[in-house]
């Protein structure tokens, strides 16, 4: 993306570090995360750094500051900065190069805002106190970055407060934030992980649209190659705190060296055989259903879909499009205020508790957070084992063998894991544990929460892939909340989109994914980044021919 | 704005249902004490007929239910009735003590109060410092001992050796602001070191207990000094826990200080009330009751304003 006359490969480096270690701390013991990686970045030049949770990508970009989180420590390298040795440099002049001449955009704008102060207080605070520039000037400055950044009414949002925008316009007014001080280098640290497709293409846009304006470096960190792909000049991999591979963007794409990297590229691949039998009668049946939380407004209006037998109906939309509620409502959690929920043509009762639990049995829910779905304090054996006594009153060494059947099951070794606690479990672990749970119960119906969206993709798409098993072998249906488009490409048979609580489209898959589409299918369809670099110019032109 | 005005009318209805509810309490309590009110007070060698005279006036012949509301209403109107011990009026042998017992409060809370915050900042800012670990360990040690203790440590000390102030705070209508102030030091001091390390341990928590956010790691990140980071950005965020505890401690400050009244012979309404309740002159047990229940609810209810006061989220909606 640099468009400077001088190639990047022949500018002046500003950042670099050479075997750099860094330690985290656990239980009053250091263990090395990042395990001597060394980082060149030259002046207007952006570099991706890829990886999954726990590459140590976030770690490193925080490195370049000279800032180590709390129970973390540079333990070995150096970091350089613009001729500056930062690593022997006391705090306080660290402190005097951070927002001035480096900068940080972080994941999610919402959190990282001071909820007490207005955006125009945050954004002038850099300057003003680092005594760049006055107050007046910095204000007059925001209110052009917010301008270049497509802000709506820039001269006035910065007075208004974070709670009061947006999740994409807070992304952009952190950006804004971060240049206020015209640094040489900026950290994104997954600035658009948070947001929805659709805004995510927008943030996406402006962040590289004023990076390029500024020439401004940047270290773009995510976990999303195809997001990269359209960011960086030059990408690193980095896993367990190594560098995996690392070269020109474009070349890498098209010809990655490594295993892992050809692992990344190709994990949008999954794709089941459309399966059950659509002609059948529906396992479930909702009709015109309607809810809404108190007396607030309508968060589900006139909504009607079906679950037919061993399908899989994927539900995708935005948050706020009333997706989860719909699977609240389904299960009893949120009484409908209108229309029906039938189940096998059988009328269920709206409240949870007057089901009866034969009812409760039959529909089972995993959720997206296996961290907070599981009691901590249980160990496997009484998570899976409580449904089993539950629903199917199993106790004693029956109960005992068919819990280490259903862990055998989700391909966990039940003589290993069958004692242990969730906190000893990896993120997929933990969300196997949960499917398991959802199994014990001998279910018809699984309502899978967003259930891969908190895992990484290589994670993410064994645990699709093992759903699509349990499918195959027991006849379940899945009704699967998504906001990922690939998720729905690789397992779903039937695809509902929704939109503001309304059903826009739904049909089979090939019918919904395929042109043509309704305005708001497309518009989603079209906003999932994809692995090709010039996706994103290609898709604002297209959208800017249209408009 | 009128949704804070409606939260605003929503407490204080609830904090006039709390008060009646108070006031049957403090009715029925004393209703409950053992033996016949006209006979104790009497003793036992009075005459029945004496005894009859006196129930009468005191109106113990009506139904309970009748008098709760009569005196009820009479409170409303601030008529609180006349001592039974000396037949003065109430609101007047009343007003006297509860003004010296709000100075002395004032007083302290003036000096708390700020030195809390003070202290409770420092604390978070040098976290795990000697310092942190010196200042918890004195404020600690201090609200472990009983005030008396403090307040007889204090007098040996500041008046018996060096006799840098009065240990006994005898003040009347008639003394100055400045000799005021003088002679009620050592009260102070004793109730300033009873509450300081409740409202500055507060202060501390729940600062540090945002210094893990996303936002503080921002303020760091933008090269903010260690004071400006904890001041600017993590305090606004701190207040309403902080607000809560200070105005717990000012409600102890007022209500809470019997003790220290009777060892400094302060004539405040806690001593006013001892003094009552050992001559069971009930009505004002009961108006001395009351007004500190008004007091403790007043300040709670201050106290839920001020914390959606910092609110932004409620001070400016979408």
């Amino acid at each position: 993306m640099s468009t400077n006359h001088t190639a990047p490969e022949e500018r002046e480096i500003l950042v670099e570090m050479r075997g750099l270690r860094i330690e985290g701390q656990s239980e009053d013991q250091w263990n090395e995360i990042v395990h001597g990686v060394d980082v060149t970045l030259r002046r207007g030049e952006v570099l991706g750094l890829i990886g999954e949770s726990g590459a140590g990508k976030s770690t490193i970009g925080l490195a370049s500051m000279a800032f180590a989180r709390p129970g973390c420590r540079i333990s070995g390298g150096t970091v350089m900065f613009d001729g500056m040795d930062l690593t022997a440099m006391p705090e306080s002049e660290k402190r005097k190069l951070r927002g001035t001449r480096i900068a940080y955009v972080a994941q999610s704008a919402a959190a990282s805002f001071n909820p007490a102060h207005r955006l125009i207080d945050q954004y002038s605070e850099m300057p003003v106190q680092h005594g760049v520039l006055d107050r007046a000037t910095s204000e007059s400055d925001a209110v052009d970055l917010f301008r270049r950044l497509k802000l709506p009414d820039p001269e006035t949002i910065g007075f208004r407060y974070p709670h009061q925008v947006s999740g994409g316009q807070l992304q952009r007014a952190m950006t804004a934030m971060a240049m206020s001080c015209k640094p040489d280098l900026i950290i994104f640290d997954e600035p658009t992980t948070a947001l929805d497709v659709t805004t995510q293409i927008e943030v996406l846009a402006a962040i590289r649209d004023v990076v390029e304006q500024f020439d401004t470096a940047a270290m773009y960190i995510t976990h999303d190659l195809a997001v990269v792909a359209q960011m960086a000049d030059r990408i690193m991999v980095l896993r367990h705190g190594n560098l995996v591979e690392e070269g020109n963007a474009r070349a890498m794409l098209a010809n990655p060296r490594e295993e892992y990297t050809r692992q990344l590229l190709s994990v949008r691949s999954f794709q089941k055989a459309t399966a059950g039998d659509a002609t059948q009668a529906p396992l479930l049946k909702v009709e015109g259903v309607t809810a809404s939380y108190g007396s607030g407004p309508k968060v589900l209006d006139d909504v009607s879909i079906e679950i037919g037998h061993a399908r899989t109906v994927a539900v995708v939309g935005e948050s706020g499009s009333g997706k989860s509620t719909l699977a609240r409502v389904i299960t009893g959690l949120l009484p409908l205020s209108d229309g029906s929920v039938s189940y096998k043509g059988e009328v269920l009762p709206p409240r949870l508790k007057d089901r009866e639990r034969g009812q409760l049995r039959t529909m089972q829910m995993i959720y997206q957070m296996p961290d907070t779905a599981l009691n901590p304090k249980q160990r496997i054996r009484e998570i899976i084992g409580r449904p089993l006594s539950f629903y199917l009153d199993m106790t004693g060494s029956k109960r005992e063998e068919r819990t280490r059947e259903l862990l055998s099951l989700i391909e966990l070794e039940p003589d290993d894991y069958i004692d242990r606690l969730p906190g000893e479990l990896s993120g997929g672990q933990k969300q196997r544990i949960c499917i398991a749970r959802a199994l014990a119960a001998e279910p018809e119906l699984i309502i899978c929460d967003e259930v891969t969206s908190a895992l990484d993709q290589l994670v993410a798409e064994e645990v699709l892939k093992l759903l699509q098993r349990l499918q195959d072998d027991l006849r379940v249906s899945y009704m699967f909340i998504t906001h990922d488009l690939a998720t729905v490409r690789a397992i779903a048979d039937d695809v509902v989109v929704m939109l503001q609580g309304k059903v826009v489209e739904s049909g089979p898959k090939d019918e919904v994914m395929t042109p043509p589409h309704h305005d708001y299918t497309e518009l989603l369809l079209s906003s999932v980044p994809e692995m090709d670099p010039d996706w994103l110019t290609r898709v604002l032109e297209a959208r800017q021919a249209n408009a | 704005m009128s949704q804070i005005l409606t939260m605003v009318a929503q407490r204080l209805a609830l904090g006039l249902l709390t008060l009646i509810a108070v006031s049957l309490i403090i009715f029925l309590a004393v209703e409950l004490l053992p033996g016949d009110l006209a006979e104790a007070i009497l003793g036992q060698a009075a005459l029945p007929e004496t005894v009859a005279a006196f129930r009468r006036e005191l109106r113990l012949d009506l139904p309970p239910h009748e008098r709760y509301i009569e005196w009820l209403g009479a409170m409303m109107q601030g008529d609180m009735g006349r001592s039974l011990a000396n037949n003065r009026e109430i609101s007047e042998l009343i007003g006297v003590r509860f003004g010296n017992t709000l100075f002395l409060a004032a007083y302290a809370a003036i000096i708390a109060v700020p030195l809390a915050l003070f202290l409770g900042i420092l604390a978070a800012l040098y976290r795990n410092s000697l310092y942190d670990r010196a200042i918890n360990v004195v404020t600690l040690s201090s609200i472990s001992s009983p005030e008396f203790f403090v307040a007889y440590i204090l007098i040996a000390w500041l008046a018996n050796t060096l006799g840098w102030f009065p240990s006994i705070s005898n003040v009347h209508e008639g003394t100055g602001l400045l000799e005021r102030l003088y002679r009620t030091a050592l009260p102070a001091m004793t109730m300033t070191l009873v509450v300081v390390a409740h409202m500055m341990r507060m202060t501390r928590a729940s600062i540090i207990n945002l210094l893990a956010s996303p936002y503080i790691e921002m303020a760091n990140l933008k090269g903010l000094s260690r004071m400006r980071v904890i001041v600017h950005h993590a305090l606004p965020n701190a207040w309403a826990p902080i607000i809560n505890v200070i105005v717990l401690n000012l409600a102890f400050l007022i209500v809470g200080v019997v003790v220290v009244e009777v060892v400094f012979v302060y004539p405040g309404l806690g001593q006013l009330l001892i003094d009552s309740v050992s001559k069971r002159d009930v009505p004002v047990v009961q108006a001395s009751c009351l007004i500190f229940a008004v007091t403790y609810i007043l300040l709670n209810l201050t106290a839920d304003v001020l914390a959606i006061l910092t609110n932004p989220r409620l001070m400016h909606p979408k």
